[in-house]
């Protein structure tokens, strides 16, 4: 396959905290190519948004946060980078969306001055030229009458116009790779699908490597490429969406199928759920990180932790009975 | 070509009903509290006669008259005269300019200082802990003790006023910029501005400030009324403004021995430093009222 645009090899990710060092990310390995939508998916506090953090190392260093592994875009280490570096990497050659767009503005800067930011930070453009692009970006992410509305104040604006100005922000430099952390969640159906559409449509125009992290598999099967599951700082299982979704094996990625609400079938039937929570990163299991909640679980797997094998078509699984449980879905989408 | 022109003529005009519809707004809230307005009448009625009341004043304020010593308030000595035979009108107005003009610069000289203490040890851990706690050093002893030990190591002199002012209240302004930053700083907007490659200097002053503004407007208006009465007490005890020059601190200072036959010599110096705070602090709460959306509709 050749050089990916990124890839992280071994990631981790240690916080210092007043319970001693926590290790929120623990040797993940993942890669995106140009133009390819890999999603990472996993309950909440599995660690998708530190791994998209720690990518353009946003978290504080001074000893609070280490990071070890390798983080390497286009043939760069970004954590052997000095800060200045980074941040002429941030925002030009990778850019973030981030979760909640009510926050994620300024409140005492108009949107357009938001936008013309990173223009003339990266791109050295006078505040004219600045300003003549931040008015296309506002076009190319379709908001109506882009000449009065970067006058405005975000708290002038709707939500899903504000996650639009925030992607607007995000590719006004033209990135190579985006993260977009949950870039839906705090938005209603239709808005979120226009903008998933948006960012499907933006990244055939400009080529872009997505990291989609998102809990909304639906949104998985219809927009990525490739998947992987996250869980307790662990990519668990990672493939392309359709064998993924087909063929989940790993039991943690079927009970996240199946706890899909459908739309077809018994209607009395209950939702199927993964029974237990996330476990807290400070008491992770021995063994394999699944187990205690894993229904297949053998002493096996309690005692020891399984490895990531990699088998056939880019797959990858971290299980010890996947063979045995492989098929075990019935109504998997 | 002429359909570009018109839709261009109706955005500009679109955009200008927005604006004056905003000021509008603003300004009818502004005279919604009759506090505000109140406040904001005597203090620009202070700040009238500080600049153009030694024009109106028909005296010299140093001039000493021996024969007309405390003449009680009349038609030719508006407040009457002093026990050296000076016209108290005169000297209340140019003493307006040493209490408002200490009281103005220690306000901008603390907001400027206090922004910086204060900006900067939101942002910088290592930096919090040890201007924190010089500020709390500062803040341990009582503002006008440190005032008067301040001025006892500088000197009298009207520019020490304003520089030992400052020291005792700048570390106030740093805790309430630096509170506001570190609620501004965790705010997703700020992790964005990082994201986009922003630096940490760019982050604090084009990011982080603007939020604090508010907040510090509002009580800069506070220490420009505490450094007024400050000053009136250190000058009252003979380590402010010295004599000759007025200040209401000193005038008060000299009616002090009179006080039972000539009342009006501590009378109107402390009118005068009454009305400039209370005109001031009602100011200022009118303004903490317009610039917090949080508290503006609960007082009514």
């Amino acid at each position: 396959m050749g050089e990916h645009l990124l890839e992280v090899k071994k990631l981790k990710t240690h916080f210092q905290t007043e319970r001693g060092k926590v290790t929120a990310v623990d040797g993940i390995s993942l890669h995106v190519d140009r133009g390819e939508v890999l999603a990472i998916v996993g309950e909440s506090g599995c660690g998708k948004s530190v791994t998209a953090q720690s990518i353009l190392r946003l978290f504080e260093e001074n000893g609070v946060t280490t990071y070890d592994g390798e983080i390497n875009f286009e043939g760069k280490n970004l954590l052997e980078q000095p800060l200045s570096e980074m941040r002429k990497i941030r925002g030009n050659d990778i850019s973030m969306i981030f979760q909640d767009p009510l926050s994620s503005l300024n409140p005492v800067f108009t949107i357009g001055d938001q936008i013309m930011e990173p223009i003339m930070l990266h791109q050295k453009l006078s505040k004219k030229e600045a300003y003549k692009r931040a008015i296309e970006m506002l076009k190319l992410i379709g908001i109506p009458a882009p000449e009065q509305r970067v006058h405005e104040y975000p708290h002038q604006i709707s939500g899903g116009m504000r996650q639009r100005v925030m992607i607007a922000i995000a590719l006004a430099c033209q990135p190579k790779l985006l993260i977009a952390d949950e870039p839906t969640t705090a938005l209603d159906v239709t808005i979120q699908s226009q903008i998933l559409e948006l960012i499907d449509s933006l990244r055939q125009k400009l080529d872009m490597g997505i990291m989609l992290i998102t809990h909304d598999l639906g949104v998985v099967a219809q927009h990525c490429t490739r998947v992987a599951v996250m869980y307790l700082g662990e990519v668990v299982e990672e493939g392309d969406v359709d064998s993924l979704f087909e063929n989940p094996l790993h039991p943690y990625t079927q009970g996240l199928i199946n706890s899909i609400p459908q739309l077809t079938g018994d209607r009395n039937q209950k939702l199927s759920i993964i029974k237990g929570m996330v476990p807290s990163l400070n008491d992770i299991p021995k063994g394999c990180r699944f187990a205690p909640r894993c229904p297949y679980a053998s002493a096996k797997c309690i005692e020891e932790k399984p490895a990531l094998e990699t088998l056939e078509n880019n797959k990858r699984i971290m299980c010890w009975h996947y063979k045995e449980i492989e098929g075990a879905v019935s109504n998997a989408t | 070509m002429e359909l570009v022109v018109e839709k261009k003529r109706q955005l500009s005009d679109f955009r200008r009903d927005i604006n004056r519809e905003r000021r509008r707004l603003f300004v009818r809230r502004f005279f919604s509290n009759k506090l505000t307005v109140t406040g904001s009448v005597i203090l620009l009625l202070t700040l009238l006669i500080t600049i153009f009341g030694p024009m109106i004043s028909a005296y010299n304020p140093y001039e000493m008259v021996v024969t007309s010593r405390l003449k009680a308030p009349s038609g030719e000595h508006l407040f009457g005269t002093d026990n050296l035979g000076r016209d108290l009108f005169a000297r209340v107005v140019y003493g307006a300019r040493a209490s408002m003009g200490v009281g103005l610069s220690v306000a901008i000289i603390t907001s400027i200082l206090g922004m910086v203490v204060g900006l900067y040890s939101s942002y910088y851990k290592i930096l919090d802990h040890i201007l924190m706690r010089i500020c709390d050093g500062l803040m341990a002893f009582p503002a006008i003790l440190l005032a008067i030990a301040l001025m006892a190591a500088l000197g009298t002199k009207i520019e020490n006023v304003i520089i030992a002012l400052s020291a005792v209240f700048t570390p106030y302004v740093a805790r309430v910029v630096r509170s506001a930053a570190l609620v501004v700083r965790e705010q997703t907007y700020i992790e964005a501005m990082k994201a986009q490659g922003a630096s940490s200097l760019r982050i604090i002053w084009a990011h982080i400030a603007p939020n604090t503004l508010s907040p510090l407007i509002v009580y800069a208006t506070f220490i420009f009324a505490d450094a007024i009465i400050i000053e009136a007490g250190l000058s009252f005890l003979g380590v402010g403004v010295p004599a000759p020059d007025p200040s209401w601190g000193n005038i008060l200072y000299d009616g002090k021995l009179v006080i039972f036959t000539a009342w009006w010599m501590t009378f109107f110096p402390g009118i005068a430093i009454i009305l400039s705070v209370l005109g001031l602090n009602l100011f200022g709460d009118g303004l903490r009222d317009l610039l917090d959306p949080h508290t503006n509709r609960s007082k009514k």
